[in-house]
């Protein structure tokens, strides 16, 4: 089959052509920066088809290769001011030839965050908070925006994930707007709110009996039968991209200036290497100014093979069953952890662990200082943020920030039992007193507010 | 000591388009011999100039992580599955 369209005003034909197959191949990258893929292992060249590792070689991951001076000539910090509101703002820094699925994925706050720098003993301290992202309050979106964007044009119909719930929700959200099918895979322990808000959108769900791991593998195999667009698997490289622009923004909202100090959540570890890509883009093409930045990582100790790695001075991966709250970023064989783990060493960085209760002290803490409700994964950050603090690993004085990946009314379950209850009390003025009494009394050892 | 191998679509070009192989082995280590024997090249795909295994696949013996078991010396029972599988990104 050969489709024949349009990927811009300039009416530059863009020919996708699928062949039997189902994998198919772009002819012609009218519009893009970008040039091709490429294996991070061995460097490889690939066409910019739907393919995610180096088939040819080594079956090392493949990545995106752009023309930086085309990149550096189109873009300033001028133009990207004037663009939308959405990642689509740094589109000439993403794998996409024609008009994005913009669903106003992207920008969202970076928040001073002065109450708990002061608790912490932080000097200055920056939340960004994707768990406002649109459509589905997670990071996610973000990728899955990239995804389906170069998955629509490359050809495909069907969309389709494996995921730990938040791909879940976005990749259904996104299809259902642009009008994909869509096929989605989860654990079948997800917590009800990340099943429920994949339903709301109608796609088809499969809850498989077994790990994020477990499923992982399925989908590798249905994707071998099935002429699918996987957003984490053949459209990996494309995907992927999408997280760099945690790291483009961040700049942008400190006043184009890079920080000192990045923590974020490590899951498989691509987001913690493509806010990293993300710096060193804008650094490359002018956009800001080059300087040190530490990267530090966070998992939870139920599923923490990268921080192990990296506390035993490993290189490579052991993989873990996980068991942990934090669902989200429950990846016991994380792809991308040896370049997560080279990242933290090169900048002088840290990978760090926290059990379950510290994640929701941390889910409570931030709650509590700064009014954002992260899920675990968030949880798992500010409790690693306040160890590394305590550890002396983070220097008081450096600009840091905490990438917040998902929002906490998604995992209501893991904070259930471990926050106050309501005072019940009868529609009268003497009802209120007393319950008023009553919480006065519980709350008078707490320390008043800052 | 029948075993079947399923094969990732990069590699299919070596089985002939075939999804799904059946070979004799009685370990991880004879399977990959095996399998070069009646795909010649496939072995190098798969494994380094050392014969380790590529840090980027993942095998499965019945679902099981090889890696949880005992690597390529992981002992092989007739009409095991095999799953050859590459990484992917996390969700």
């Amino acid at each position: 089959m050969l489709e024949v369209g349009f990927a811009d005003g300039a009416r530059t034909p863009l020919l996708a052509c699928r062949p039997v197959t189902g994998i198919p191949l772009t002819a012609t990258l009218s519009r893009s920066t970008f040039t091709g893929l490429r294996c991070k292992e061995c460097g490889h060249p690939y066409e910019a088809g739907a393919r995610h590792v180096c088939e040819d070689v080594c079956f090392g991951p493949l990545e995106v290769v752009y023309d930086y001076d085309a990149i550096r000539s189109r873009v300033s910090r001028a133009t990207i001011e004037a663009g939308p509101t959405s990642i689509w703002r740094y589109r000439e820094f993403l794998p996409v030839e024609g008009d994005p699925i913009d669903v106003g994925t992207g920008f969202t706050p970076l928040l001073k965050a002065d109450r708990l720098a002061r608790r912490l003993g932080l000097s200055s301290l920056y939340i960004k908070n994707d768990g406002v992202n649109m459509p589905t309050l997670s990071f996610k979106d973000r990728v899955v925006s990239v995804a389906l964007t170069r998955a629509r044009e490359l050809g495909f119909t069907t969309v389709s994930c494996a995921s730990t719930g938040n791909l879940a929700n976005s990749t259904a959200a996104i299809a259902a707007h642009a009008g994909l099918e869509c096929c989605v895979f989860i654990p079948s322990d997800l917590e009800l709110g990340k099943v429920l808000g994949t339903l709301v959108y109608n796609p088809t769900l499969m809850a498989v009996k077994g790990n994020y791991d477990q499923v992982n593998r399925l989908c590798s195999e249905v994707a071998n039968t099935y002429g699918w667009g996987f957003v984490n698997i053949n459209l990996r490289p494309y995907y992927s991209e999408g997280s760099k622009t945690l790291g483009y923004e961040v700049i942008e909202q400190l006043g184009w200036r890079l920080p000192d100090h990045i923590v974020a959540p490590l899951a498989s570890g691509s987001l913690f290497t493509k806010i990293r890509k993300g710096f060193d883009e804008f650094i490359k093409v002018g956009l800001v100014d080059e300087k040190p930045v530490r990267f530090s990582g966070a998992q939870a100790e139920g599923c923490s093979p990268i921080a192990q790695a990296f506390a035993a001075g490993r290189d490579f991966i052991t993989p873990v069953k996980p068991n942990t709250i934090a669902k989200s970023i429950a990846i016991g064989n994380p792809a991308d952890g040896p370049y997560a783990i080279d990242i933290a060493n090169r900048t002088g960085g840290s990978i760090a662990a926290v059990t379950d209760e510290e994640i929701i002290d941390g889910i409570k803490l931030l709650a509590e200082m700064e009014g954002v409700f992260t899920e675990t994964a968030g949880g798992t950050t500010i409790a690693v943020l306040k160890k590394l603090v305590e550890q002396g690993k983070i220097d008081p004085s450096e600009t840091t920030v905490a990438y917040i990946t998902g929002n906490g009314l998604k995992t209501t379950e893991a904070i259930a039992s471990s926050i106050g209850a309501p005072y019940t009390i009868e529609p009268q003025l003497a009802s209120f007193h007393e319950a008023w009494e009553r919480s006065q009394a519980s709350h008078g050892a707490a320390a008043p507010r800052a | 000591m029948a075993i079947q191998v399923l094969i990732p679509t990069p590699l299919q070009k070596f089985t002939n388009d075939e999804a799904s192989v059946s070979l004799e082995a009685t370990s991880i280590d004879g399977l990959l011999q095996a399998l070069e024997g009646r795909y010649p090249g496939i072995q190098a795909r798969l494994c380094d100039e050392n014969g380790k295994l590529r840090r980027f696949l993942n095998l499965y013996v019945n679902s099981e992580d090889i890696r949880f078991l005992d690597n390529q010396a992981t002992v092989l029972s007739d009409g095991d599955e095999v799953s050859i599988v590459p990484a992917v990104a996390g969700g």
